[in-house]
């Protein structure tokens, strides 16, 4: 086993070099190395994994021949969204987090990594704008990643244990969230009016009390309805003492107003669709905002980058300020835990943003609700189909209903599938009180013809 | 061949925050236009939504064209030290190349483009990929089924903190078994997820050959014991050698022993978690495995288990009838998600066509020159004026990093190992890992040289140090003011921590400075 590996990525491995470190090293066996591990544990023989393709080219054309039996959204006309949405995505955004640079970046400080640090402050500050809060921390593993922690930083901010959410919520949020807060608080839900899927402002006020630590809600809300109600539920949960939590989709707060204006003291949401594929999920970068209050501050779990002045006259630095709130220095004393999340969707939100600029989201949000309400005008004209359910404004979702058409979605979905075309997600699994509905997803990435073949096949394949 | 290290500068482009580089009226892209039978179809849509929640007043984002927002980030990038520029021995990090063959693979279509509530049929590839790296990260670790859902090392640890819990719980101990085991040396995380999960954890301190003795563990274990997190060797590059006998206590106390593999790159082919008696494990696939740190993310836990927890593991499990993959229906005994959707798969893909390039004696060949390529970097420590190798007691070798003081050069110069961080970016390399917390050695540092480096690198990094070390005992204002001749100099540390200075964004970075 001595005689080495030449392998492009391992240059110690190959010969010469491997005699020159085991004799520094003063080895003859590289089984030498470890003495430390009993003999009776070591693996007796080789892995047994494939044999190694050598090649480049061939390693290449293995993986590709397998990726190539995958159907992306490039091959399907897609509709489907539910928390992760295909949105355009400007080439600067893929040009820059490309880059090697950052990409191989990881544990450097602010003084090796400056330009990583400037990115994310940037992230932070223009996803501050968006939001209207003043702090804004490096991005979270997804957006459930981020409620899960911005209630429990309510409860302990209040010293409360109690969390409501609209039961309108995503059942996967939901059980994401249940799974996180269940050691330390509990969640309820709130009735939502079913004909508008809004939240039931008596039923709110009657569950909300002195042990609600957060009243969580999201804008617009997992079936797409934007709360229209969310001043009021801001005003409610202040009156009883709790905290408000709102989780956004950012691309919408070139139309909706910053939760920060109507009285949220946490903003959470999902950085996907700020310039970043949806890589089957893997796209996905959650976020937590608050107000500068130290207490709350104290809470935040992850790392929070400041600016600061640099030695030289008129410049500035970044440092990641007050350690001590992370898990890395609290460890078995954690309420919350923090590691490598998702930056590098960070850094790509801040270009998209720089990119897009306040009149290109304005204009993004304007042009997606109004193909959306194009789209359930279409879809609503199909005999036995209704679009949208809920009689309120919604942003870039809405909910389809199928009932009377005699037909199930999977039955749908599956027609529209032979036709090309990714159908909206089932929802009645997750809903069964909707009955035969499905959750359909309209950006500016579709055009009128796609909207148009959408309701062509939808009226064929519901008849 | 070696580089002039003394002549090194980092870019500086004293870039300024893109938000004050707006130029109103410009625009950086455009997005597409509405139909305008779609806008005479439905009107103004926004302009309908009640007052209270449709936008006054546009976010102040900045207005730019797009080559200068090219520009300003392209030289971002330049003012950091990536993998890819220059070498990065952080010890807990496992830095190594990061093959770009990979990312041409996943920056297409099939892998970017993919939703992921796509219906099984329409993702055969990424199922096949992630069905046959399972396989393969079971025969790697010795364990019997796995998910790639976790996003990270942490959360990783915390899924199998979530899975102990969720073991104990079937077994009507969940009341009862509140306690979980962790050491000092094993990442924070392996004590910090089991303590949100609702666990009182016990952390084992290291004895005088640098690892928790046998006799500390019996003393910890009770009938409360839940289970056992921690990694092996641990960040110190010592390997446990009673770990056998210690998970052994574990199972006989009822608990379940979970293998942090954030350490396991010197360990691929050598031994294995489960042939080690875990019931658990996780492995960093943007560490170990090849796929790039990102910047801090986009990464992969894998977390595998034996089948006695098979039946809790969470996320897609894939299964394969021989003609079609696919995602396994409902599984109610599954704990609670941890992370939406598939996980990072573009991850997962690059860990494939990894380990697909190495095979098993590529495999072994990794661990076995990062080990050596790490004791050979303490050949040329264990010379440099200052600096000791703590736990002289423990006479085997150390693996693939190793954790070191300055505590002598700290008391002969006053030139601490923090100092020695930042002068470090002087010469040109990125710096080194100091420990994390607890940091019960005095003045630590810690390298982990992985298996991406030329003799020549792994010289050039050791000479560095030994430079600065002589500026320490010669002239330790150099040392003890720097960086100087990096992208930024010296900040304001104090002002970072002070609610009256700090500024997590421009519009609270504004408001701080009008006082």
């Amino acid at each position: 086993m001595s005689d080495g590996l030449v392998h492009p990525y391992i240059p110690n491995a190959a010969p010469a070099p491997r005699r020159r470190l085991m004799k520094e090293v003063g080895i003859r066996d590289l089984a030498a190395l470890y003495d430390s591990i009993p003999n009776d544990i070591k693996l007796k023989g080789p892995l047994k994994l494939p044999t190694r393709i050598e090649s480049e080219h061939e390693l290449r054309k293995h993986v590709e021949s397998i990726l190539a039996k995958n159907k992306s959204c490039q091959d399907l006309l897609n509709f489907r969204g539910a928390g992760c949405w295909q949105h355009f995505v400007p080439a600067v955004c893929d040009e820059i987090n490309g880059r090697g640079e950052f990409l191989t970046s990881y544990g450097g400080f602010p003084y090796s990594d400056h330009g990583k640090y400037q990115a994310l402050f940037e992230y932070q500050s223009l996803i501050g704008e968006l939001v209207g809060l003043e702090v804004v921390g490096t991005p979270t593993y997804d957006w459930g990643a981020a409620a899960d922690s911005a209630v429990l930083m309510a409860c302990r901010v209040t010293g409360r244990d109690h969390v409501l959410v609209p039961a309108t919520a995503s059942p996967e949020r939901l059980e994401q969230m249940r799974g996180f807060t269940k050691p330390v608080a509990t969640i309820e839900l709130v009735r939502c009016d079913p004909k508008t899927g809004l939240m039931d402002l008596a039923d709110l006020k009657a569950k909300v009390s002195e042990c609600t630590g957060a009243v969580y809600f999201e804008q617009p809300g997992y079936l797409g309805i934007i709360e229209t109600q969310a001043p009021e539920i801001a005003k409610i949960a202040k009156a009883a003492g709790a905290k408000t939590v709102v989780g956004v989709d950012p691309i919408s707060l070139g139309v909706l107003e910053s939760p920060g204006d109507y009285g949220a003291d946490l903003v959470v949401g999902e950085l996907q669709p700020l310039g970043v594929h949806m890589y089957g999920g893997g796209g996905v970068a959650g976020f937590i905002a608050s107000r500068d209050d130290e207490a709350m501050v104290a809470e935040h779990p992850s790392f929070l980058i400041s600016i600061s002045p640099a030695a030289d006259q008129g410049q500035f630095g970044f440092g990641v300020s007050t350690m001590e709130r992370t898990s890395y220095d609290k460890r078995h004393d954690s309420t919350d835990y923090y590691g490598t999340t998702q930056w590098l969707w960070g850094i790509t939100a801040a270009v998209y943003l720089s990119l897009i600029g306040p009149r290109g989201l304005a204009e993004l949000g304007e042009g997606i609700m109004q193909r959306s309400a194009y789209a359930a005008g279409r879809i609503n004209r199909i005999k036995g189909v209704t679009a949208p359910v809920h009689a309120s404004p919604f942003f870039k979702e809405f909910v389809v209903n199928f009932d009377r058409t005699g037909k199930t979605v999977a039955a749908v979905n599956r027609a529209l599938k032979r036709r090309g075309i990714l159908g909206g997600k089932d929802l009645s699994m997750e809903f069964p009180t909707l009955g035969q509905s499905a959750l359909y997803c309209i950006t500016e990435i579709h055009g009128k013809d796609e909207i148009d073949a959408l309701a062509a096949a939808l009226k064929e394949v519901s008849a | 061949m070696t580089r002039a290290v003394e002549l090194f500068h980092a870019a500086r482009w004293n870039e300024p925050l893109i938000m004050d580089m707006t130029s109103p009226g410009e625009r950086g892209v455009i997005p597409p236009a509405v139909d305008a039978a779609i806008a005479k179809a439905v009107g103004d849509v926004a302009g309908s939504l009640p007052a209270g929640v449709r936008r006054n007043s546009p976010p102040k984002l900045p207005e730019m064209s797009q080559p200068q927002v090219l520009r300003h980030y392209l030289r971002l990038s330049q003012m950091c030290m990536g993998a890819d520029v220059t070498s990065d021995m952080m010890g807990t990090c496992t830095i190594k190349y990061s093959p770009k063959v990979h990312e041409h693979l996943v920056r297409q279509p099939w892998v970017w483009d993919l939703h992921p509530l796509q219906d099984d049929d329409t993702i055969q590839g990424i199922l096949e990929i992630m069905y046959n790296f399972e396989r393969m990260m079971c025969a790697i670790s010795g364990m019997d089924a796995f998910t790639f859902e976790a996003g990270s090392g942490a959360q990783g640890i915390y899924a199998n903190a979530c899975l102990i819990r969720k073991y104990h719980e079937s077994r009507g101990e969940g009341d009862r078994r509140t306690e979980m085991l962790t050491t000092a040396f094993s990442h924070p995380a392996d004590a910090a997820a089991p303590a949100v999960a609702g666990y009182r954890v016990i952390t084992l301190m290291p004895g005088e050959r640098g690892y928790p003795e046998v006799g500390a563990v019996k003393a910890a274990i009770s009938e409360r014991t839940a289970g056992l997190m921690m990694t092996n060797p641990e960040d110190t590059g010592i390997y446990n050698r009673d770990i056998k006998e210690i998970v052994d206590l574990v199972h006989r106390a009822g608990g379940l022993c979970a293998y942090d593999q954030a350490n396991g790159n010197g360990m691929l082919g050598i031994v294995r978690a489960g042939d080690t008696g875990f019931d658990l494990c996780q492995f960093n696939l943007h560490k170990t495995f090849s796929a790039p740190h990102g910047a801090v993310g986009q990464g992969c836990a894998a977390v595998g288990v034996k089948k006695a927890v098979a039946a809790y593991l969470f996320g897609p499990v894939i299964e394969f009838d021989g003609k079609r993959y696919r995602i396994k229906g409902e599984r109610r005994e599954a704990i609670e998600r941890i992370r939406s959707f598939l996980g990072n798969i573009q991850t997962v893909v690059k860990a494939y066509a990894w380990v697909m390039s190495l095979g098993p004696e590529g495999m072994k060949a990794v661990a076995e020159t990062a080990v050596l390529n790490s004791n050979y970097m303490l050949e040329g420590i264990r010379k440099l004026r200052g600096v000791t190798i703590p736990w002289p007691k423990n006479k085997y070798r150390r693996m693939e990093q190793i954790r070191y003081s300055m505590e002598k050069l700290h008391a002969e110069t006053g030139i601490t190992a923090h100092d020695v961080m930042w002068r470090m970016i002087d010469y040109g390399v990125q710096h080194f890992m100091l420990s994390h917390h607890p940091m019960l050695v005095a003045e630590p540092f810690t390298i982990e040289p992985g298996e991406s480096y030329t003799v020549d690198e792994l010289d050039e990094y050791v000479e560095i140090l030994r430079r600065i070390i002589d500026e320490a005992y010669n002239d330790p204002d150099v040392v003890k003011t720097s960086p100087h001749r990096a992208s930024v100099t010296k900040i304001d540390e104090v002002a970072i921590d002070d609610p009256k200075c700090w500024a997590f964004t421009h519009r609270g970075f504004l408001r701080k400075s009008a006082g």
